[in-house]
């Protein structure tokens, strides 16, 4: 393990160093919503701008050159990062949201038929929930569900009886944002595969965190966002397996994911044009290569580490609380999350008042309203942590969370 | 903080006056802020006159909220149906009497949008009803 100096890793921040108010430094718990930013992401954004900034794919001039390559030399490091085969695995799309949206709306809607079978979570974020409910609408297909269990984790046993009924498709979450559970994708995906659904993982949370890779989790599908792993909003990232990719037709329809346009027709490109149509986020992309860039300098080992150290001390300091209960308390294999609810006070009001000594939290159902649902809480608090927290923040964060029990006793 | 979390607001949230439920009722209305879930019934009594008599309010959400849905209803009682009509944003705000961000400003204000939808007898509490001062 090389040497892991999270207060030289804050200065890479700039927003870190700030005070939300005057004497009040920002402690900032709120990573799994969207991580902060270090120069080197923010400078390579603001470079290509400033010295790079055109058209990619069509133009033929010094610059557009610049940035066709800067933005395909992004793929590769992202193709790298996940352990893919090969770059033209790997779509830009929006965001982890538009990445799931397009598996549904191009594989879903030419693959799968009236009556088919779609296995999702009950700990699904919204994007991984409504994709499905639209599809199943439209095609009359059937979702059926893997329950959480009182620890937070997913029921294994109904999940071998659901594969029975022969699923075409097995579509989770890697790592839990409300609970923190890290789910056992390797062994989710062997299963669904020998039942032979095609698998999607939702990684918004887990290709963050630690080291993933497609090769070994045996998926077909991989969806993230750079905003959560210290890059740009606006660019994230559909894998899928090329075979998969090929015989699925296009999602958006327009410039750059054609190869040939007639005016009653057209040939879609090949991969991974086919599913960029319009003018892409190219900033965003060569930022997004940028922080991959800074997460392998750091080493995602190192930051799975770190953020377990943290998140195991959160659990140990804040049962000083009594009237906290953390959601998912005994999940075996937890990321650096924390949800919990503290007895008559509603999150809202904790999250307001923790505001005003700086430190930032999520309160609300964290777009996992199913999942509240299942726990009988309409919201939660949620702190969760990234490469940049320290232990000092977990402690400020408990003392503070005992203010405001005191304040409503 | 102690500001936005002034004594009145602990106060009214903790031990408030008008939880409950009336039965009958004249006016019955609920809905919920879905960005928090948090979620509010109001039910009003009007005698013959058209003034307010009873009220009470039921439901969960954050103390903005409850807090604002109790005040708001101590408020209304003995005053005419027309007049609660009128009620904006800044009366609920001068009722709490905090400074309130954009995010929180809507807990503040989901009691007064669903007793407004009550009495104007609309389907639905939109923000309209409550923006304009």
């Amino acid at each position: 393990m090389t040497f892991f100096n999270v207060e030289k890793i804050r200065k890479e921040f700039p927003i870190l160093g700030q005070e939300v108010r005057s004497g009040v430094p920002l402690v900032y718990l709120d990573s799994t919503a969207t991580a902060q930013k270090p120069a080197v992401v923010i400078d390579a954004m603001d470079n290509y701008y400033r010295t790079t900034n055109a058209n990619i794919h069509r133009g033929v001039h010094y610059l557009a050159e610049k940035a066709t390559s800067e933005y395909e030399a992004a793929r590769l490091k992202i193709a790298n990062f996940i352990n893919a085969n090969k770059p033209r695995e790997i779509i830009y799309t929006r965001n982890t949201t538009e990445s799931i949206n397009l598996v549904a709306q191009s594989w879903g809607r030419s693959f799968l038929k009236q009556g088919d079978l779609i296995i999702l979570t009950e700990m699904e974020h919204h994007s991984n929930l409504v994709p499905w409910h639209m599809l199943a609408q439209e095609k009359d297909l059937r979702l059926e569900f893997i329950p959480v269990t009182e620890d937070g984790e997913l029921d294994q046993v109904v999940y071998d009886r659901l594969l029975d009924e022969g699923p075409k498709l097995v579509a989770f979450s890697h790592m839990s944002n409300v609970l923190g559970t890290i789910n056992p994708a390797q062994e989710i995906v062997r299963k669904a595969k020998l039942a032979g659904a095609v698998t999607l993982i939702d990684g918004a949370q887990s290709v963050p965190h630690f080291d993933v890779s497609v090769k070994e989790l045996g998926v077909d599908f991989l969806a993230f966002s750079a905003h959560k792993m210290v890059g740009p909003t606006g660019i994230g990232v559909l894998w899928g397996r090329e075979e998969l990719l090929n015989a699925m037709p296009p999602f958006l329809g327009g410039g750059d994911m054609i190869k040939k346009v007639l005016l009653r027709s057209f040939i879609p490109n090949e991969l991974p044009y086919k599913f960029e149509a319009g003018t892409p986020a190219i900033a965003e992309a060569i930022g997004f290569g940028a922080a991959i860039d800074f997460l392998n300098s750091v080493g995602m080992d190192n930051i799975a580490t770190h953020e377990h150290a943290l998140v195991q001390s959160a659990l140990i300091k804040l049962k000083t609380i009594p009237s906290l209960q953390v959601l998912g308390e005994n999940a075996v294999n937890r990321g650096g999350v924390v949800s919990f609810t503290l007895a008559g006070i509603h999150p809202h009001d904790v999250a307001q008042i923790l505001d005003q000594y700086g430190i930032a939290i999520r309160a609300g159902h964290h777009c996992a309203m199913p999942l509240h649902d299942k726990y009988g809480i309409p919201a939660s608090s949620r702190a969760s942590f990234y490469l940049y927290n320290t232990e000092a923040e977990v402690d400020h964060l408990v003392e503070t969370l005992h203010k405001v029990t005191e304040m409503f006793a | 903080m102690d500001d936005l979390y002034r004594e009145v607001i602990i106060e009214h949230y903790k031990n408030p006056s008008y939880r409950g439920s009336l039965d009958p009722h004249d006016i019955s209305f609920e809905d919920e802020n879905p960005l928090c879930g948090d979620h509010i019934r109001v039910d009003l009594r009007i005698d013959a006159n058209g003034i307010v008599t009873e009220a009470a309010f039921d439901g969960h959400g954050c103390a903005i909220s409850q807090a604002s849905a109790d005040l708001l209803l101590e408020s209304i009682i003995g005053k005419s149906v027309d007049q609660v009509k009128q009620l904006k944003k800044g009366d609920v705000m001068d009722l709490l009497g905090i400074e309130l961000g954009p995010v929180r400003l809507k807990c503040a204000l989901l009691p007064l949008k669903i007793l407004k939808a009550g009495v104007y007898g609309l389907g639905e509490a939109t923000d309209d009803l409550v923006e304009a001062e």
